[in-house]
């Protein structure tokens, strides 16, 4: 099927041109600064408080980790867009294109084979990145978090979003003017998840409230940060949950009416690609 | 589809990017196993055309059909081969992996694929460097593999865009030995060109284009064999037998030892060979001179070019 040629292509380009061995070697990189990091740290702490302090302990496990997976959905955001912003309309604008479009394909093939292929690419990260250091820690501490792949599964699905919002800016706009349109979109709903999230903590109930419908609106534009806040209580531990507020995730998080709009944002967005795409002149 | 549909036939296909039209009004028939020369000047409208051809740019309007089958159906891309302006291809693969690709799109079987692929390689001689990156290829060399790409399928139909626009005399020839071997294969082919004496040698027909419009479509046999420009070299050349000659042309000049004139026809020619002869004229040479292409082109196109 000539979706998969695209695939099986997108896949070969990200390896010849390197990207594939820069992302494996970098990522080991961050997985060794993690794990090294974390050691260190959990070393000095186990010495601190002994025995009694499991509790503190795996507080401390848990917020390191948290932080390793903060760090880990950002990568993951950025690998996405910066690897696919260019893939449509660089090759629209090359010329490069023609000779594939002139083939016995559909366009809707090129593009999905593209997202196929692209998908494939993120899933092997999100998996090297997060599960990597997931694991380290249980191999480490015996330590895991409540929901791990919950969160993964998470992370991976904020990114796919990511990737045909970037296919759709491509099937319109320049390379550029694609990029700011997706990490605009991003900092928007990362500026709305912040302000949701610092306003559930402020004593007027509706100042409250306004934060919180900016929050639920930006994400409905973009639910990327939604999905990390989901992703985050998906890893906390309890009782910083019972806190309710901690650096990398919020007291109040999103509902799986959240992830199932996210899905069909997902599919709404590719929907659109496609018709866009099939629509442009090349 | 009926097997004796037209390779190409388009009813008023037009094209307006914003308020700039691109293509107005293009009404083509091309039959199977012709060579069809598309010329114009640069902007004319010819790769917008080629384009909507291939469904790589949807038309405002009209309608078209390859083969019977409509421009739209990316079904009929199966039998049609297809060399674009410029040579853009993906420049991270090998020759041999880049038409492996497009075998693959085309859905050759692997087996099959190989084979046409070493035999394409040798044909626009591009064997040795079969494991070369693209991006390492001279223009030329990648209007070669540009060439094999288009050919993967044994199409029946060809569509190529400027085949031969910056190359060396080399490259030219090859993309003429190609089509004649195309010709005589029975395929047919669509040659988008702005360069007259490609044409020329290689064309059954012609459109001319000028401002998206067709405004002409000729056999090149019917052009060039109208009007027949000669020279003749012979003495001596005096006034009286010169003045003889108007019998055949209006417009006889000498100059030196030689003297120029049109004809009609070919035809007239042994006559005036018998005319000057018997008049005691030595003749060293007859020189019989269609009229170019190029003549032809600014004669219907304009010296403005069109823009």
């Amino acid at each position: 099927m000539s979706l998969f040629i695209i695939s099986h292509l997108t896949f070969q380009e990200a390896a010849r041109r390197k990207i594939l061995l820069a992302a494996l070697l970098l990522g080991l990189l961050f997985l060794i600064v993690f794990g090294l990091g974390y050691h260190f740290i959990i070393q000095g702490l186990e010495k601190d408080l002994g025995s009694s302090g499991l509790l503190q302990l795996n507080e401390a496990r848990n917020f390191l980790l948290m932080a390793g997976m903060y760090v880990v959905n950002f990568l993951v955001v950025m690998m996405t867009v910066l690897t696919s912003v260019d893939t449509l309309s660089g090759e629209i604008s090359s010329g490069t294109i023609h000779t594939l479009v002139a083939k016995p394909i559909q366009r809707w093939e090129i593009l999905m084979g593209k997202w196929l292929g692209f998908a494939g690419m993120i899933t092997l990260y999100v998996l090297l990145m997060g599960g990597g250091i997931m694991m380290f820690v249980y191999l480490r501490s015996g330590y895991s978090v409540p929901h791990p792949l919950h969160a993964l599964e998470l992370i991976w699905l904020n990114a796919l979003i990511l990737l045909a919002v970037s296919l759709l800016g491509g099937s319109k706009l320049s390379t550029l003017a694609n990029g700011v349109l997706v990490f605009g979109l991003y900092g928007v709903a990362f500026i709305g998840g912040w302000i949701e999230q610092i306003g559930g903590f402020l004593p007027d109930q509706t100042a409250s409230q306004v934060a919180t419908n900016i929050g639920i609106i930006t994400s409905l534009f973009m639910p990327s940060e939604a999905l990390w806040k989901r992703a985050a209580h998906e890893i906390q531990s309890p009782v910083a949950a019972a806190l309710g507020f901690t650096p990398f995730s919020a007291g109040s998080y999103p509902s799986l009416v959240m992830i199932i709009y996210s899905i069909l944002f997902l599919l709404v967005v590719l929907g659109l690609a496609v018709r866009f795409f099939d629509q442009r002149d090349l | 589809m009926s097997p004796d549909s037209l390779a190409i036939e388009t009813h008023g296909l037009c094209k307006a990017f914003g308020e700039k039209v691109a293509v107005q009004d293009l009404t083509l028939s091309v039959d199977r196993g012709e060579v069809f020369g598309f010329l114009g000047p640069n902007g004319a409208g010819k790769t917008t055309s080629v384009k909507m051809l291939l469904d790589l740019v949807s038309p405002s309007g009209g309608e078209g059909f390859l083969f019977g089958v409509p421009l739209t159906d990316s079904t009929i891309r199966k039998r049609i081969g297809f060399l674009p302006e410029h040579f853009r291809f993906h420049d991270w693969l090998k020759a041999e992996e880049f038409l492996a690709l497009h075998a693959d799109l085309y859905h050759i079987p692997k087996v099959n694929a190989r084979k046409r692929i070493s035999e394409l390689l040798d044909l626009v001689g591009l064997t040795p460097h079969s494991q070369k990156k693209l991006r390492e290829f001279s223009k030329g060399m990648l209007q070669r593999i540009g060439l094999a790409q288009a050919l993967l399928n044994h199409p029946e139909l060809v569509i190529l865009d400027e085949p031969t626009s910056g190359l060396d005399p080399v490259g030219r020839r090859l993309v003429r030995d190609i089509i004649h071997d195309l010709r005589e294969k029975g395929t047919t082919v669509f040659l988008n060109s702005h360069l007259l004496s490609e044409v020329e040698v290689t064309c059954d027909r012609v459109a001319f284009i000028k401002r998206g419009e067709v405004i002409q479509i000729s056999s090149l046999q019917s052009l060039v064999e109208g009007e027949t420009s000669v020279e003749v070299r012979a003495e001596p050349l005096l006034p009286e037998i010169v003045n003889g000659l108007t019998k055949w042309s209006q417009n006889v000049r000498v100059d030196g030892g030689h003297l120029f004139f049109t004809l009609d026809s070919e035809k007239n020619i042994p006559e005036i060979n018998q005319y000057l002869v018997e008049h005691g004229v030595e003749v060293f040479s007859i020189h019989p001179q269609h009229v170019s292409l190029e003549d032809l082109f600014i004669q219907i196109v304009g010296t403005d070019g069109g823009l």
